[in-house]
């Protein structure tokens, strides 16, 4: 091959070469920064005697955390902390996903209703929420428990045996022990053997064409391992209820005021994005469908079980996903209000050891790792209620 | 054929509700809302609660209110408490600005309001917009921070209350916005190590709080810089807020890429445009005004976002309304009248941000068809 004088810039010209220079420079480019800063923290820890790595999280953290679900106590390790602030994130998070997805699909159907006063109801609740910030709700739900709710001593008893005070939520519990877990555990595999016998009964049924009654072998599927379970654990099934004494109330679990005000903001704040959300989904599908549906003799039950609703979740799944995710990720605004979850409890430890870089990294490794889980689950939910297209 | 008015009945109409039949004016007003039994519950129910919360909002804010007096009088009364926003107002719109220079703070948001008036209306969306916006920065940066012509000079630490609300907004987005279009493209470039780092870039952002970015610039960031550079507490948050604005920024302008058809892009190709030619004249133009609607929705959400500088201990609105609640002499006593205000101020900009969007979407729409 003969190489001329200019083949220098000639190559330089070839679109393969440049896109060759582009990407080393990019990557150089962000590799040099990451050395640079690197070498100024490396720098600067030296200089202010900040020990490095994660040693510090076998030590003793020596501070209180106010609302636990684990067992902790303060002589416990900066780890344990961190595991109890991550299952209270989780905790939190998880009540507000149910309550939030309850909440919404009533108002998202409220805002359809064909009652004027309804759907008004229902559009000013979604705009107040979905207008203010919700720091300010945070703070708003938070002062009001506890400056304008009565003190434990008149208790509002909300529903027999649930009392709300200026401390918080009180409700009925179970005395948790390791046979409720069992049992617990066996309803969830109850639930999975139910959703594979329904599968193996539609698979026959496809197959031979003769229509059978399926629920009693799901039911049958899904409650017999939890009752076998009770019967072989006995886990004590009585409630403890709380009671009104003199001075406080006795029983029950406590549920902390920061916790209760974070529950609700989440949920409130969440439910008006899913209610947008179930309402758009509900009037994507077309009127023509109903009809359709209609046409073929379905009843107004099964036309929205077997036609609306497969085609509205399409479009619902893929922004209730990211609903859910700004959920959990909003739930870190516990910090401002006080409920330990695990930017909290990761500040404070921040704060004890000195330890910035190490204290950060942790918590945004696990929210993360967290809301990859949450998007990988939810793609996978959604690829399976997607359009199959052949 | 289906015209927009058939399309919007079909979809507000679902099936099951029978259409109000055809009477008077009088018959078309009740039957939906006692046309069955059912429907008369639902709507004496909601009569019953809209009433119940016009009488208790009246009350609290006419009847009740107490008008006059000291921070006892509020403590003594039921209603709301307005010495408390005469006391207070200023403070709380202003935050510890110095009192005597609050007309440059005022007169600094009148021009960015005005500034947003103008960028509002589609018939100015041309090149001037980014004339005008330099200018409006500049003038507001400069009232703002004085040190020039005589003004006063007033360091960041004394930048709070409303003024930041905006300011943290507006710059977040004006930085952001740019290279939210360099990461977008980035993304979904052809060259792959170009396209990883900017998917980890945004996909970690994205992951992640924005009070731990927020935690990042404000704890780490001052670890990063070399001995000598310190920045500023401000500037660190504003950062941060950059940053996070760009990730989601670029997800909105990235679904805009997505909608402009391959033979656009073949197209310029065609006509001899080189990547960056094509993109500024063919592609971007066109994916931009698609995302323009999602981009409003993400204004509306970071206007609200900023009140987490709170929790660094930035003073921004919620913040100097707090520290006003919590001025030992009304402490405890204005904290609905506090809260409430705050909440309305931000209800009237998102909604209005928010019906804005919603005549964009419908505008661009009727473009399209």
């Amino acid at each position: 091959m003969r190489l001329d004088a200019s083949s220098g810039t000639r190559l330089l010209y070839d679109l393969r070469v440049r896109a060759i220079i582009y990407q080393v420079v990019a990557v150089a480019s962000v590799v040099f920064l990451g050395l640079y800063l690197f070498s100024n923290v490396s720098q600067k820890l030296a200089e202010q005697n900040i020990a490095t790595g994660f040693n510090f999280l076998s030590r003793e953290a020596g501070f209180v955390i106010s609302q636990t679900l684990i067992d902790y106590k303060p002589s416990d390790t900066y780890g344990r902390a961190i595991l109890v602030g991550i299952t209270n994130t989780i905790w939190v998070s998880a009540w507000g996903v149910v309550f939030a997805t309850v909440i919404g699909f009533f108002v998202g159907i409220a805002r359809l209703s064909s009652n004027p006063l309804l759907a008004l109801l229902a559009f000013l609740y979604v705009e107040a929420l979905r207008n203010v910030p919700l720091l300010l709700y945070l703070f708003l739900w938070y002062a009001l428990i506890v400056t304008s709710l009565p003190s434990v001593r008149d208790a509002w008893e909300l529903l027999p045996h649930v009392f709300l005070s200026n401390s918080g939520l009180t409700v009925p519990s179970l005395n948790w022990s390791s046979a409720h877990t069992a049992a617990l555990a066996a309803l969830l595999l109850g639930g999975i053997l139910a959703v594979f016998v329904r599968r193996r009964i539609v698979a026959e049924r496809v197959r031979t064409g003769r229509e059978r009654v399926t629920w009693p072998l799901v039911a049958v599927a899904l409650l017999a391992p939890s009752l076998l379970a009770i019967l072989l654990f006995q886990p004590d099934l009585a409630f403890s209820l709380p009671e009104k004494g003199r001075f406080r109330l006795t029983g029950g679990a406590q549920l902390k005021p920061e916790f209760v005000a974070l529950l609700v903001g989440l949920a409130l704040s969440a439910s008006a994005g899913i209610a947008e959300i179930v309402r758009s989904g509900i009037l994507s599908v077309r009127k023509g469908q109903w009809e359709a549906a209609r046409a073929l003799g379905l009843s107004d039950g099964r036309t929205m079980r077997l036609v609306v609703i497969p085609q509205a979740l399409r479009v619902i799944i893929p922004p209730l996903t990211s609903s859910y995710l700004s959920l959990f990720k909003n739930s870190s605004l516990a910090i401002a209000i006080g409920y330990p979850d695990l930017v909290m409890v990761s500040n404070t430890t921040m704060n004890q050891t000195g330890q910035a870089i190490e204290g950060i990294a942790i918590f945004m490794l696990v929210y993360l790792g967290l809301s990859i889980t949450i998007s990988v689950f939810m793609n996978w939910y959604n690829s399976r209620v997607a359009l199959k297209e052949r | 054929m289906t015209t927009a008015t058939d399309l919007a009945e079909a979809q507000l109409r679902l099936p099951s509700e029978r259409r109000p039949t055809e009477g008077g004016g009088f018959g078309r007003v009740l039957k939906p809302l006692f046309g069955t039994p059912i429907n008369a519950v639902i709507s004496l129910a909601c009569l019953t609660l809209l009433w119940l919360s016009a009488k208790g909002a009246y009350g609290w804010l006419v009847t009740r209110a107490v008008t006059e007096g000291g921070p006892q009088a509020c403590k003594a009364g039921q209603g709301a408490c307005w010495p408390f926003y005469e006391a207070k107002l200023r403070f709380m719109l202003f935050g510890v600005y110095p009192y005597e220079e609050h007309w440059r703070v005022i007169l600094a948001m009148g021009l960015f309001m005005a500034a947003i008036a103008v960028t509002m209306i589609p018939r100015f969306w041309d090149r001037r917009l980014l004339a005008l916006w330099g200018v409006t920065v500049l003038a507001t940066g400069l009232l703002i921070s004085g040190g020039l012509f005589g003004l006063r000079y007033v360091p960041t630490t004394q930048w709070s209350g409303l003024p930041l609300s905006f300011l943290l907004t507006a710059v977040g987005l004006a930085f952001g916005f740019p290279l939210g279009v360099v990461l977008a493209l980035a993304r979904s470039s052809k060259l792959p190590a170009i396209r990883v780092l900017a998917i980890v870039f945004i996909e970690v952002i994205r992951g992640v709080p924005l009070i731990s970015i927020l935690f990042m610039a404000s704890v780490m960031l001052p670890l990063f810089m070399p001995d000598g550079l310190t920045i500023d507490k401000l500037l660190r948050a504003q950062i941060a807020i950059i940053i996070f604005a760009a990730a989601y920024i670029a997800e909105a302008v990235r679904g805009g890429l997505q909608a402009i058809p391959r033979g656009q892009h073949e197209a310029a190709n065609a006509m001899g445009l080189h990547y960056w030619q094509a993109m500024r004249l063919v592609v971007l133009p066109q994916a931009l005004k698609i995302a323009i609607p999602p981009l409003v929705n993400i204004s509306i959400g970071f206007f609200q976002d900023t009140t987490l500088v709170t929790i660094i201990g930035l003073l921004d609105f919620l913040s100097t309304i707090r520290t006003a609640m919590q001025d030992p002499n009304w402490v405890g006593i204005a904290v609905m009248e506090g809260y409430l205000f705050a909440a309305f101020v931000y209800l009237v900009f998102s909604y209005g941000m928010g019906a804005y969007s919603r005549f964009l979407e419908r505008r661009l729409r009727l473009g399209h068809d």
